[in-house]
């Protein structure tokens, strides 16, 4: 399973495309592929601000529950409407159209504190 | 018990090891929970059909010319009445009235009967099953780590065993068992499962269980027969309305709480363990009742959620999933039996959020005939 070169990765399976000042935020196909099949997402209003760390909302497998947290601080831009239909975008396209928010960093800083993908992958492989 | 606790593995362990299967500890074994996903095993066995490991499960034999009287003094069902070759569905009751587990009842012989109890709850039902058959001229013998559980569920279940096994399946009524061969095995194979499909369970002694699975995986592959793990078994069971023990049922919920009252055989002859609680229950009326609602806002119910009637609360959700087939959440909750007419709305709290729900009846998902 490969994980994209050019994103930033949190401990808890959240990934970060910064593009500018604006962060896209999902959770990794590992992540997705623990939960299992996804049907319920539940995400943050526009304009709403997140905290790094903190929990940013919720996605849930026919079997678990699972808390989203937020690798960065930021107000949200975009919340992914369409998860609403369709959840199982977050399993067929995690990096793609299975994003979740988007993010106007406060702090562009954080994104330093974040893991590059050869730990992340190095993280989930175990070692 | 305390401290890490040794899973029991059942002997297709290294078989699902194989498959790539997600194994989990559950009812003290370990199991698997899923092999590609819980959505597509569930569809596999509501389409096509599903295998599954269910050697977890207790088997519990009683035997002797006492055998059907001691199971009616232990059970709360008339296990006499049962002709041979039939099964019911069952319960063990403590003195007063809550239920120590569900169980399936075969007779297998005039005189000899196998219990299936839940993994869970196995130990505790053999032990019972003991002390209640002391006094009768009944044996019991506790199979459970020496049987295997394997079941085909769906639509194409009875087609894809029936060159496999020397019993006429066609003949084979449902909650119906047949002594019979699995190729040059022994089993015992049921009509029985909990997942709202046609299906069979096969009983077999432990070290020929590979086997079985082997061959069941080989003639299935046509039809799309898949191995299906716990996750989509809760799901498939949860659709069908059937209740899962720790879930809906527990010491402290009698089976007229959980709607089941009609399993409870008052009128038979024999006392049984928690008669006179049961009997106060069914006089007097549950103090709550099991429905199912239909989430009627965004959100999916899960086990432990509040229910509330306007601001007051009126029970909780005792399972909830997102139905694969009804691709919408469904849940079971024990609310006041004010509250429990299809058609009345509820709230469900989800995390802070009140989300309207709308009692049901159950089952959510029948199969078409």
């Amino acid at each position: 399973m490969g994980v994209p070169a050019d994103l930033h990765y949190t401990k808890d399976h959240e990934w970060v495309r910064v593009e500018g000042g604006e962060a896209t935020v999902g959770i990794t196909e590992f992540a997705a592929g623990e939960l299992g099949d996804v049907v319920f997402v539940e995400l943050p209003e526009a304009g709403s601000a997140v905290e790094q760390h903190s929990t940013f909302g919720v996605v849930e497998s026919v079997k678990a529950v699972s808390d989203l947290f937020a690798p960065v601080s930021g107000e949200v831009i975009e919340a992914n409407g369409e998860l609403a239909g369709r959840p199982e975008l977050v399993n067929a396209e995690p990096y793609g159209e299975g994003w979740m928010i988007r993010l106007r960093l406060s702090d562009p800083a954080q994104v330093d504190e974040l893991l590059d993908a050869a730990a992340y992958e190095r993280l989930t492989s175990g070692d | 018990m305390t401290g890490e606790v040794q899973l029991h593995e059942t002997p297709l362990v290294d078989v699902h090891r194989r498959l790539g299967a997600r194994l989990i500890g559950f009812g003290g074994w370990l199991m698997p929970v899923q092999y590609r996903g819980i959505v597509e095993e569930h569809r596999a066995v509501r389409e096509r059909a599903g295998l599954f490991d269910l050697s977890h499960m207790g088997e519990l034999f009683v035997e002797g010319p006492e055998a059907g009287t001691a199971l009616a003094h232990a059970l709360v069902t008339d296990p006499p009445s049962l002709a041979v070759g039939r099964a019911h569905y069952s319960m063990m009751s403590a003195q007063d009235g809550g239920i120590l587990d569900d169980l399936i009842v075969y007779r297998l012989a005039e005189e000899r009967f196998l219990v299936v109890a839940n993994a869970s709850n196995a130990q505790r039902v053999s032990d019972g099953l003991a002390e209640r058959l002391a006094r009768f001229r009944a044996v019991l013998d506790d199979r459970a780590l020496a049987t295997a559980l394997i079941a085909v569920q769906g639509p194409a279940a009875a087609g894809i065993l029936a060159p496999l096994v020397d019993v006429d399946l066609g003949s084979l009524r449902y909650y119906a068992i047949a002594d019979g061969r699995f190729g040059d095995i022994p089993a015992l194979i049921a009509r029985t499962g909990y997942t709202g499909e046609d299906g069979f369970e096969l009983f077999v002694d432990w070290e020929r269980a590979e086997p079985v699975w082997a061959a069941l995986t080989e003639a299935g592959a046509e039809a799309g027969l898949v191995p299906v793990g716990l996750g989509a078994r809760d799901t498939l069971r949860l659709e069908a309305g059937m209740p899962l023990y720790g879930n809906e049922l527990d010491e402290n919920t009698t089976p007229f709480d959980a709607g089941l009252g009609r399993v409870v055989k008052l009128d038979k002859t024999a006392d049984f363990v928690g008669r006179a609680a049961l009997e106060r229950v069914a006089r007097d009326g549950p103090a709550r009742r099991l429905v199912g609602l239909a989430i009627r806002g965004r959100g999916i119910a899960r086990h432990g959620h509040p229910v509330f009637a306007g601001d007051v609360q009126t029970g909780a959700v005792t399972s909830g999933t997102h139905s694969p087939t009804l691709g919408t959440p469904i849940a079971m909750a024990y609310v006041a039996p004010g509250d429990g007419e299809p058609g009345k709305i509820l709230e469900v709290e989800i995390r802070d959020q009140r989300v309207a729900a709308e009692v049901v009846p159950m089952p959510f998902y029948r199969r078409p005939t």
